[in-house]
């Protein structure tokens, strides 16, 4: 810090003028990496429509809508991976949504400071594990345990890959709906201290709602999250493209969107029906995941105007 | 008959702690339980040579190799670009509809799921632009990936330096560059630091957007250029635990284990650099 003032100042005792050649291409550049991610996200939209365009051609929209996924035989209907990829999202939204904002609480409004310092990285180091890892685990130790618990065929079912999907869906979840918390200002908390309410009738009452459109938020990510994600799914959700039969299915083999690009892209000659079938289910998650963020995002602007008008007032 | 507030209040916050224990307790298994099971398959040999006999015996230099090779390649890429973005927007950008556009992006780069990310590296990276399955394709796509990470940390960092810096620059006769990069800049480069770490960290830890952009299933040698393929330790833990019948455990939670301490040495020197710089920290 030192070093650099210190040379901040000998260049304005240099008394060179201001608006040096290099300065201004510096901050040309730094002007484009700020557009970057409009570039790149346009990009991504713009070689999924190429590459899946020609899907419409060659697949009739009706079967894109049937129920049987074989690409062997040309049977190309989604219904089935867009299911499996639902069914999963329920259920790992099942688990993640109560306990996630369960512990943001925790985190945030009751434990002490020695238990937030500890909880903070673990929730930390849970992100950081890859999903690899997690579908390795999967595999060797929660399926098995599954499989004789529920007393199924097998262990790879969409009750697996729920499980280990909330775990994946837990910091983001966690981390978001924390940070809301925290922004809740003091004085809400000690007004309903003072009339008398309790410290957990103050955070259901009070601060929980104060924060809901941040814990709402929290809750889509952490949803967005759960759907888009592959490695877990291909490895502990067993795989089969069925239709569901009733709530039974949490607990039978499926196979997701991501799965299913995953495990067949590699083997599909490009430029063929299938490869072109894959791009689109690529853009269906391309999608779906930005109708979420941008709803998400939408709710974080509003956040942020409310409260510079919270300030200026 | 009402149940007393209090007895409410302690029933309600040891369910809570209980919830917090449910997050805490699997991680702590988890990584406890790859630690005894793989620690056995560590060795000299495991860590330095090839593998042999169908990835049954010898080690994992090569895979270890392309996720350094492909972390550092995401790095060069990610880090000047991301960096530059953050600058833009906690130093220059003013809110336009431009500058809120860019926010969404970002919120949005930093949703699509990494499998995605995969299809985009092979339409364009590998087809269109031709650089085949490589290790440029690959780190390309991973540097996609990591930016919105790295922009909202670097942004977050450098927005956190207080205003007076800037001002008591300025008034000197600073020009705004001059004070972005003597001033404002070193004061944030601890946080920028933590975000470049675990940004990279979730890079190297991927398999999704390496599948077709330049994982390689079985190469036992080192890639010789960033035209080449190369194994990757997430892909190859992939490859030995579903695709490889008959393969030892104890290479598996091997594996499992050297990508574990790969990723979370990363994320424990990111912690380490924020507590360190937090606490030395004068405003």
């Amino acid at each position: 810090m030192v070093a650099s003032t210190d040379r901040l100042l000998r260049e304005l005792k240099a008394g060179r003028p201001e608006a040096r050649i290099g300065e201004r291409v510096v901050e040309r550049l730094i002007q484009a990496t700020g557009l970057s991610a409009i570039l790149f996200i346009l990009l991504i939209f713009a070689f999924l429509i190429r590459e899946s365009a020609s899907t419409f051609v060659e697949v009739p929209l009706g079967d894109l809508l049937g129920t049987r996924w074989y690409p062997i035989e040309a049977y190309y209907g989604l219904l089935p991976l867009i299911f499996g990829s639902v069914v999963v999202t329920f259920g790992a939204a099942l688990i993640a949504l109560p306990m996630g904002l369960m512990t943001a609480v925790f985190i945030a409004e009751v434990a002490p400071r020695w238990a937030r310092e500890i909880l903070k990285p673990f929730v930390e180091v849970l992100a950081g594990i890859p999903s690899v890892v997690l579908g390795f685990m999967g595999i060797l130790v929660l399926a098995p345990v599954i499989r004789t618990t529920l007393n199924t065929p097998t262990g790879l079912t969409a009750f697996t890959g729920s499980l280990l999907l909330a775990g994946m869906a837990l910091p983001t979840i966690v981390s978001v709906a924390e940070d809301a918390l925290d922004a809740v200002p003091r004085s809400y908390r000690d007004a309903a201290l003072a009339l008398g309410a309790t410290r957990w009738q103050t955070i259901w009452r009070v601060t929980v709602p104060a924060a809901r459109s941040g814990i709402l938020t929290a809750m889509m990510l952490g949803i967005g999250r759960a759907i888009g994600e592959t490695m877990t799914m291909l490895m502990v959700t067993g795989n089969a493209a069925r239709m569901p039969e009733g709530l039974v299915a949490l607990f039978r083999p499926v196979r997701t969107m991501t799965a299913t690009i995953a495990a067949e892209m590699g083997e599909v000659a490009r430029g063929s029906a299938h490869y072109h079938v894959l791009f689109t289910i690529g853009l269906v998650l391309f999608v779906i995941s930005f109708l979420i963020n941008l709803t998400a995002s939408i709710v974080i602007f509003r956040q942020a105007r409310r409260h510079q008008e919270k300030v200026l007032a | 008959m009402r149940v007393p507030r209090q007895v409410v209040q302690r029933l309600g916050f040891a369910l809570l702690a209980l919830a917090a224990a449910g997050v805490v307790i699997p991680i702590l298994f988890i990584v406890s339980y790859i630690f005894y099971q793989g620690i056995g398959a560590i060795s000299l040999e495991f860590l330095t040579e090839m593998p042999r006999q169908g990835m049954r015996e010898g080690g994992i230099l090569p895979a270890i190799v392309g996720t350094v090779l492909l972390t550092l390649g995401t790095g060069i890429v990610a880090v000047p670009v991301g960096v530059g973005a953050g600058i833009y927007l906690a130093e220059y950008a003013r809110d336009t509809a431009l500058t809120r556009a860019i926010r969404l992006a970002i919120i949005n780069l930093a949703g699509i799921p990494s499998v995605v990310y995969g299809l985009f590296g092979l339409g364009l990276f590998v087809l269109f632009l031709g650089f085949g399955t490589s290790i440029l394709a690959g780190s390309l796509t991973l540097a996609i990936m990591t930016l919105p990470v790295i922009i909202s940390t670097s942004e977050e960092a450098l927005r956190a330096v207080p205003i007076a810096f800037r001002t008591v620059s300025i008034s000197l006769g600073a020009t705004r560059w001059q004070t972005t990069r003597r001033v404002v800049l070193p004061q944030a480069l601890p946080g920028i630091l933590t975000g470049v770490i675990l940004g990279l960290e979730r890079a190297a830890g991927e398999t999704a957007p390496i599948l077709f952009t330049v994982a390689a299933f079985f190469l036992p040698r080192l890639p010789g250029s960033i035209f080449d393929q190369t194994m990757a330790l997430p892909y190859h833990l992939f490859v030995i635990s579903t695709q490889v019948p008959g393969m030892p455990l104890r290479i598996q939670y091997g594996t499992a284990l050297v990508l574990l301490v790969f990723v979370l040495s990363m994320n424990l020197l990111a912690t380490l650099i924020r507590s360190y710089y937090r606490r030395r920290r004068q405003w």
